[in-house]
């Protein structure tokens, strides 16, 4: 028996927490599997409520290892699932996040950054985590990892997140961090039919044909769920089409490569980025997640001044928008990039320019960036 | 192909990837047969029947099992069968994995999910080493034996394990060897249809890495060791089950209770409301 809310409709005072569990319920998830770590509990425990009230299951697992791999199963069984964690908890799961990636598992995993490394600073801000999402679990692979701004953005990047899983078979990592967690602002949840919803690609052969792993022409095999009579065959080790292991270099190349390319290869209809004043712009700001917003004050407070700054949101830090970078830089005299960690995606930035502009790496620890601190660097550029 | 090539769980079989891995004289070949045997024999709708392992010579049993099937990460099967069956309650959920792997890497997650008395069934083949990586000491390895991390003799005490399983919560526990085929087919199928955690570990020959090193012989000569030092004791305290290098082994059905599930203990919001109301 269930009582049914699974879209809470209207506008909330919420924090963004709340508001990605919520966009979770929306997305259809109906299964979370997690561990209590500062500062995503609040996730839990918006979960622990919401779950018995659409008729899913909340689940808190012995460890992070535990969390990811329940997920990674509900999601076998057909049911939409999610996980949130922090920094601690973030390596942890990156064992099976490769699990996930290696046999196609839909599903979502948040991190909500804190300081670190290890036990490092639980209820301070960080973006420490943003390579480890790129680089965590061994092996190659390609990720897709969004980094929302705002609680508004937490509701509507966790459904974003559940489409992309589902239409390309994988993990989908919300890299947000603590001050969007916990910033509490309004939030809008339009109405269930207004909210879009992707799913899945079942197979469309019977169990006699279907192949687990042949891939459609967008590289995305169909996916058969447990307990539906197609025999699923899935492993952690290189497999053929059919599922079976095979232990030779071609298997190997053929996999991976098609595990990559299914990103790489559709990047335009993944990447998304957010730009302000670019236009005319000769001093730009590459951003994401909380530093955005200080990023974006930064930028009208110096258009005030009559200088040509300009703001580009990277909203889809994975994959990376390297084409747009490199047009940037191409036009822009210098390209700064405001950090809450020691200089992370500044690399990305500065491969992907082509050393065709001055970048400049802004970095910060436990705090977000005030629009004072960006603004001086931006008239520090102009000046020069 | 004549009648007589087809073998009669076939069906159950991924035939087009035999021939296995596992080395003659394995107990894995008698195991995973008994268990076939078993799911055939209990009447459950095969189609939603889940096996589910980690890694290890007895992960690789669900690769040549015909139903849905799960080669997971090292230690990770409890979790991952959790979610299988959490989400979809209609099906039956296994886990056939090694000791290594459930009581070393794993060990966390088989305590929690006892505790938790998930309606998933753990099968655990102990072989007595982590036979995959050449024979290395493990979880259950008994005091003294040779492997080749423990070459003067291993010195750390091993697991009991089915008073692991009693001690953590599970609601039905046996014991039983690869020689025991008709008693372990049974508690196989007892286990597939019972409710809630259940757990059986087969005592199993690895003659290949940790028979040849303990002296114990051949597949069919450890064997004949089983038969000659088996006792069933149904019933018996799983603590006085333990094994050592060259004693007794205890078999047989020790806890068989019940008791809510994670899944009947599910909040039922509506008859709280009701209640509420009253």
């Amino acid at each position: 028996m269930k009582i049914k809310l699974p879209v809470l409709t209207g506008e909330h005072f919420m924090n963004g927490d709340f508001a990605c569990a919520e966009g979770a319920i929306a997305a259809g998830c109906r299964f979370f599997a997690g561990y209590p770590i500062t500062p995503a509990t609040e996730i839990s425990e918006a979960l622990s409520r919401r779950m018995p009230q659409v008729g899913g299951i909340f689940i808190q697992m012995e460890d992070e290892l535990a969390s990811m791999n329940a997920i990674l199963g509900a999601s076998c069984a057909g049911v939409k699932s999610m996980t949130a964690t922090s920094g601690p908890g973030f390596s942890l799961m990156m064992e099976n996040f490769g699990l996930g990636i290696m046999m196609e598992i839909p599903c979502v995993l948040v991190n909500i950054q804190r300081g670190g490394p290890s036990t490092g600073l639980p209820t301070m801000v960080g973006q420490q985590d943003m390579m480890q999402a790129r680089w965590g679990s061994h092996g190659d692979y390609e990720v897709i990892a969004l980094t929302p701004s705002s609680p508004q953005e937490m509701f509507d990047y966790t459904i974003k997140a559940f489409n992309l899983s589902e239409k390309y078979r994988l993990p989908v990592l919300i890299m947000s961090d603590e001050i969007v967690g916990h910033m509490t602002e309004k939030v809008v949840i339009p109405k269930k039919g207004d909210i879009h919803i992707v799913n899945r690609k079942k197979p469309k052969r019977g169990p006699d044909k279907y192949l687990m792993y042949r891939p459609e022409k967008d590289l995305v095999p169909c996916m058969a769920n447990a307990g539906e009579g197609y025999k699923v065959i899935a492993t952690g080790l290189t497999h053929d089409e059919k599922g079976y292991p095979d232990m030779s270099a071609e298997a190997e190349e053929k996999l991976i490569t098609r595990l990559c390319d299914k990103i790489r290869k559709n990047k335009d209809d993944i990447i998304e980025f957010e730009v302000s004043e670019l236009d005319d712009a000769e001093i730009i700001v590459a951003a994401y997640g909380s530093p955005a917003r200080s990023a974006l004050r930064a930028i009208r407070l110096a258009r005030k001044e009559g200088i040509k700054a300009g703001l580009i949101r990277i909203i889809t830090v994975w994959p990376f928008p390297e084409e747009k970078i490199l047009e940037l830089a191409t036009k822009a005299r210098a390209i700064i990039v405001p950090e809450i960690n020691k200089g992370q995606i500044v690399r990305e930035v500065e491969r992907c320019s082509k050393s065709r502009c001055e970048i400049i790496s802004l970095p910060k620890l436990a705090r977000i960036h005030t629009p004072y601190e960006i603004l001086n660097v931006i008239k520090e550029v102009n000046n020069t | 192909m004549s009648r007589n090539d087809i073998h009669p769980m076939d069906k159950l079989i991924r035939a087009d990837r035999m021939p296995h891995i596992w080395c003659s004289g394995c107990g894995l070949g008698t195991n995973f047969s008994c268990f076939l045997s078993a799911l055939d024999q209990s009447g459950l709708d095969t189609d939603k029947c889940v096996i589910v392992s980690g890694i290890g010579c007895t992960g690789r049993i669900p690769g040549y099992t015909n139903i849905d099937s799960y080669h997971t990460t090292h230690g990770r099967a409890i979790p991952f069968a959790t979610g299988l069956k959490l989400a979809n309650p209609e099906l039956t959920v296994t886990v056939f994995s090694g000791d290594g792997d459930l009581f070393a890497i794993g060990g966390n997650h088989f305590i929690h999910a006892a505790r938790r008395n998930v309606d998933i069934n753990i099968i655990c083949v102990n072989n007595f080493n982590y036979g995959m990586t050449g024979g290395q000491y493990g979880p259950t390895t008994p005091l003294d034996a040779i492997t080749t991390t423990s070459p003067y003799g291993n010195y750390e005490h091993p697991f009991n394990l089915v008073h692991v399983a009693a001690g953590s919560g599970a609601v039905f526990v046996a014991r039983w060897t690869s020689l025991h085929v008709r008693r372990l087919t049974k508690s196989i199928k007892e286990a597939l249809l019972k409710k809630g955690f259940t757990f059986i570990e087969i005592i199993s020959p690895c003659p290949t890495s940790y028979g040849r090193r303990n002296k114990l012989g051949d597949g069919l000569e450890e064997m004949k060791y089983y038969q000659k030092n088996s006792v069933i004791s149904h019933g018996i305290d799983p603590k006085d089950t333990d094994l050592d290098l060259n004693g007794k082994i205890v078999v047989g059905k020790f806890i068989d209770i019940d008791k809510p599930t994670f899944l009947d203990k599910q909040p039922d919001l509506l008859s709280m409301a009701e209640k509420n109301k009253k």
